[in-house]
């Protein structure tokens, strides 16, 4: 086994500085009852380098790859351009295979990239702190919900429709049994402003409500001013979460944290990581100072060692599992933090002149491909304004429309039938994402296909 | 004066006998390195992009003005950059991690190699199933794999890390109580428990009490039994536990606590130590998590991403969380619903947006196809005996609180009574060990012992580099209690010295603010 250094002499010479007779001797405490003889049936044995590879090679060459087709599906998770450079920087083994910087004397490296990575996260955002990332964006989500619950002692949470709604659900399954209450209304598919509707979140809102949640730019791609919305959170002494799961679009658009959130939540799986069919991604977390002690996750802080250099730790970790147990802020345990360092080293190679750039470009190519969409036959284009995502009203059925370009060899988007199977009036709905990766002839082929599909 | 072997004499500082400080601050290959924010510029970036076609904005007068404030880097830069921080990280890549409840093992290349397959790595969570089936079949096959090794006939895939197996798990527990119409609220715990659990079990509403151990560093048995009742909807329990000792009695507990009315959730995170020897589902256990980043050799990155897919009993299978993969004529399918229609109408619901981690499926599942069912025995088998040295070899200087007691598992613990009347604690050692080159074990975990070691050198170490690790432990203990004063400033070599967290969390200073500002 090339994984294993032991050799037969030694485990020998160890068993008998152990004084034990055998390997079963240390696994006395397992009942007989429960004692493997040998092996585990119907599992194969240790194979090569070589073995493995064929076989998993074989299986990855079923799957159809973002890069090899015109590509425009998003709904929270977007194929960008990654340098190679990232890829280069994660696989360096003292931050690939380090553990959580708990003796920071030797993690100043994954502590300082975290520092950097908060900050980083707290500008793009338009808030004061951020932390150190947790699992994914609907995870974080949720994490937000609770805090302003914290925050403001109140029981109820507002979700716009417009919201991923695998987030909300995520939203309600955490929430069964916390006592919070969750009202989550359902997607309007309306010219102009497809998704939600401030002024109705806005008549929502009451002495109980502890939060708003809402979604900028929305699943279907929609861009709001969100200023009202927090103006009447705040006069009513709730806090508005933004969730943001294209990052990139803060490249070009005003940040949720200049339109008055309080706790701004996000996927930033668009930087630096990648498609991964859906994993490992990277929950972003931000709010204002003033929280910081509600805040869940781990942070990291600036401070000085011994010799009065500056370095960096893990810091107000009395909020956590391991010192509060069943009085903690969250029971997370774990950040992203490889994903959060993609994600950084990805933001740090476009600087705030590549950022702005990529994000303007998204938006252009998407505008220009929404306008090419909108004349096909039978399209309607919904959206009045939006980044670089849209939905196209297609006045039948989206979901096999969806898979006859598939057939075709074009990954369309996502038909709104896939995300709410239930919602009949937004069976017709199809979001198109449009991103940096996506070449005129991906445009004309998409166009060809839908052309060819709708007559 | 110092003198070197070969060559001219080191320079000291007139006077105080220290190395002089150097004009950068670097010393040789310890390179120190400005925050991105003090280096980069506004202005630079090193990213080429095409340029932007001139088409009027739909942005609805929402465009972004003024300065984010995000400074750029060009390739050579950024690279530089991150390469010089790498190098203020320990890594397993660098030697020996014997971090206790962590397991700390090598991380094989070829798993790097195959989720970056642009098969895995390059596809979308919302594509067309059709498009996807190799994936879904990854998933089916790794299922399979941890569902055998487990002796346990359903899995949920999507949980990201431990912890949040640990809240997959007990979710299934309360949607099981809820479907029977059944009010219990009690879940017991052992004092010796990672803090997670009770967290866990309070967020699903759970009301907590501890239980004791006993001298033997197990679970009261009969403490536990007096306790059970029908108010108690779960027992959790960690195997091995954390003191790194086997629980005899798990299945006894088991037995009683289903008589009972209850459920058993096993804390999955120390399989390593039983993979392939024992399976968790011949012991009685409802649900165990798996950490992918422990036992299956995902590299845990500086804290993440985790993966944590939870085994389940066929009482709980039923309310597993939404998605899933399932076999069916046309190939495999991904059940995203919870709906009578896609006979998932039982789920608690889905806990992730997509369907979990896929890159971490990926690697752990060709850790698995490369050890083999024979291979993983013998992992089990190599971490237990190595941990076992490890006790064997330091019981005599370093007090080990349950040696008497027989072997330990795959983890070795130690306490720190042995420094009494030093004035020196767990801390101090382990902050010795860094200026040896060794990552510390875990301390002060468990609680159960005062100033706990927790060692588990893992099977991926030889036996010299053991006894490397134990020559320095041995060197440390000893120059420690024979001359305590000269031992309560370590880390004297590392790239910084002891760091003031009190200041860190009095005055927090989370992210960089311009001098301007």
């Amino acid at each position: 086994m090339r994984y294993l250094p032991l050799s037969d002499a030694d485990r020998s010479a160890m068993l008998a500085t152990i004084g034990a007779a055998d390997i079963d001797a240390l696994f006395a405490d397992v009942p007989a009852e429960a004692v493997l003889d040998g092996p585990i049936a119907g599992l194969p044995n240790h194979a090569s380098e070589m073995a493995v590879e064929r076989a998993l090679v074989k299986m990855a060459g079923k799957n159809l790859t973002a890069s090899t087709t015109p590509f425009f599906v998003g709904c929270g998770a977007y194929k960008h351009h990654v340098p190679a450079s990232v890829d280069m920087v994660i696989q360096r083994g003292e931050f690939l295979t380090a553990y959580t910087p708990y003796q920071p004397e030797i993690a100043q490296g994954t502590l300082q990239v975290l520092f950097e990575f908060q900050t980083q996260v707290a500008r793009l955002t338009g808030m004061e702190v951020a932390n150190a990332s947790m699992y994914d964006g609907s995870t974080a989500m949720t994490e937000a919900v609770f805090m302003a619950r914290r925050i403001t002692r109140r029981p109820k949470c507002i979700v716009s429709a417009g919201v991923h709604p695998h987030y909300t659900s995520v939203l309600k399954t955490l929430t069964r049994f916390t006592g919070d209450v969750v009202e989550a209304g359902t997607p309007s598919f309306t010219r102009g402003a497809p998704g939600d509707d401030l002024a109705s979140l806005i008549a929502q809102i009451d002495a109980e409500t502890s939060c708003v949640v809402v979604q900028n730019p929305n699943l279907f791609g929609h861009i709001a001013d969100l200023t009202p919305l927090a103006d009447a959170c705040h006069k009513a002494g709730a806090l508005l979460i933004v969730v943001v799961t294209e990052i990139v679009s803060l490249g070009v658009m005003k940040s949720p944290g200049e339109m008055g959130a309080d706790i701004v939540v996000g996927e930033g799986q668009s930087l630096g990581a990648g498609l991964l069919f859906g994993g490992p991604y990277l929950g972003l977390f931000a709010c204002r100072e003033k929280h910081v002690r509600q805040m869940p996750g781990r942070l990291c802080g600036e401070t000085v060692d011994a010799s009065g250099k500056r370095g960096f730790v893990l810091t107000l970790s009395t909020r956590e599992q391991h010192i509060r147990r069943e009085k903690a802020t969250s029971n997370i345990c774990t950040n992203s933090g490889l994903i959060a360092l993609a994600f950084s080293a990805h933001l740090s190679l476009l600087g705030e002149k590549g950022l702005r750039h990529l994000a303007a470009l998204n938006h252009a190519r998407a505008v220009q491909l929404a306008e090419r969409l909108g004349r096909v036959p039978g399209v309607t284009l919904l959206n009045g304004p939006f980044f670089n995502e849209f939905t196209l009203d297609l006045g039948r059925e989206a979901r096999p429309v969806v898979r006859k370009l598939a057939e075709k060899g074009v990954l369309g988007g996502v038909s709104l039938g896939r995300l709410w199977p239930g919602e009949k009036a937004l069976q017709n709905g199809l979001i198109v994402a449009v991103t940096e990766t996506a070449t005129d002839e991906d445009f004309d082929a998409f166009e060809d296909a839908l052309d060819e599909v709708m007559a | 004066m110092a003198m070197n072997d070969v060559g001219r004499p080191t320079r000291l500082v007139a006077g105080t006998g220290a190395v002089a400080e150097t004009f950068t601050g670097n010393r040789a290959l310890m390179l120190e390195e400005p925050l991105l924010f003090e280096r980069g510029s506004l202005d630079t970036s090193g990213v080429d992009l095409p340029p932007v076609p001139p088409v009027p904005d739909r942005l609805g007068g929402l465009a972004r003005d003024g300065v984010i404030g995000l400074p750029g880097f060009s390739e050579p830069e950024a690279v530089r950059h991150y390469t010089r921080l790498s190098r203020q990280n320990y890594a397993i890549d660098l030697g020996i991690f014997p971090l206790g409840s962590c397991t700390m093992k090598h991380n094989p290349r070829l798993n790097e190699k195959m989720a970056r397959l642009p098969g895995f790595a390059d596809i979308h969570p919302l594509q067309p199933q059709s498009t996807v089936q190799g994936a879904l079949e990854l998933i089916d096959v790794l299922a399979d794999w941890l569902m055998k090794l487990t002796g346990m006939p359903a899995v949920a895939m999507s949980p990201k890390a431990g912890a949040h197996g640990e809240l997959c798990g007990m979710l299934a527990i309360r949607a099981a109580l809820d479907a029977r119409g059944d009010e219990r609220r009690v879940v017991l715990v052992p004092e010796s428990a990672h803090g997670t659990n009770p967290a866990t079990a309070a967020f699903c509403g759970f009301t907590v009490e501890n239980i004791p151990a006993n001298a033997r560093g197990r679970v009261d048995l009969d403490a536990l039994l007096a306790r059970l009742g029908p108010d108690v909807a779960a027992v959790m329990i960690t195997n091995p536990n954390t003191c790194g000792l086997f629980e005899p009695d798990l299945k006894t507990i088991a037995d009683a606590v289903h008589a009972a009315g209850g459920y058993v959730y096993c804390d999955g995170a120390n399989f390593n130590a039983i993979v392939g020897r024992v399976r968790p589902g011949d012991l009685g256990v409802d649900a165990m998590h798996i950490n992918l980043h422990k036992t299956f050799s995902t590299p845990h990155g500086g804290g993440g991403p985790g993966s944590g897919p939870v085994v389940l009993s066929a009482a709980l299978a039923p309310f597993a969380p939404i998605p899933f993969v399932r076999k069916t004529a046309n190939g495999l399918e991904l059940v995203e619903e919870d709906t009578a229609a896609t006979h998932a109408a039982d789920s608690f619901g889905r806990m992730v947006a997509f369907h979990g981690q896929m890159g971490m499926f990926v690697r752990a599942l060709a850790y698995m196809m490369s050890h083999g069912a024979d291979g993983l025995r013998q992992v089990a088998e190599d971490a237990v005996l190595n941990a076992n040295y490890v006790l064997a070899s330091l019981k005599d200087l370093y007090t080990a609180p349950f040696a008497d007691s027989g072997p330990c598992m795959h983890e070795a613990l130690f306490s720190d009574d042995f420094l009494d009347g030093t004035g020196l604690t767990t801390l101090d050692l382990a902050k010795a060990l860094i200026d040896e080159g060794f990552h510390p074990m875990t301390m002060y975990f468990p609680l159960v012992v005062h100033g706990a070691m927790l060692v588990e050198p893992t099977e991926t170490e030889s036996k010299a580099n053991l006894d490397q690790l134990i020559g320095a432990m041995r060197h440390v203990a000893t120059q420690m209690l024979a001359d305590p004063d000269a031992w309560r400033a370590a880390p004297h070599f590392a790239p910084r010295r002891r760091l003031d967290e009190t200041l860190a969390a009095r005055r927090p200073v989370l992210g960089y603010k311009d001098e301007a500002a």
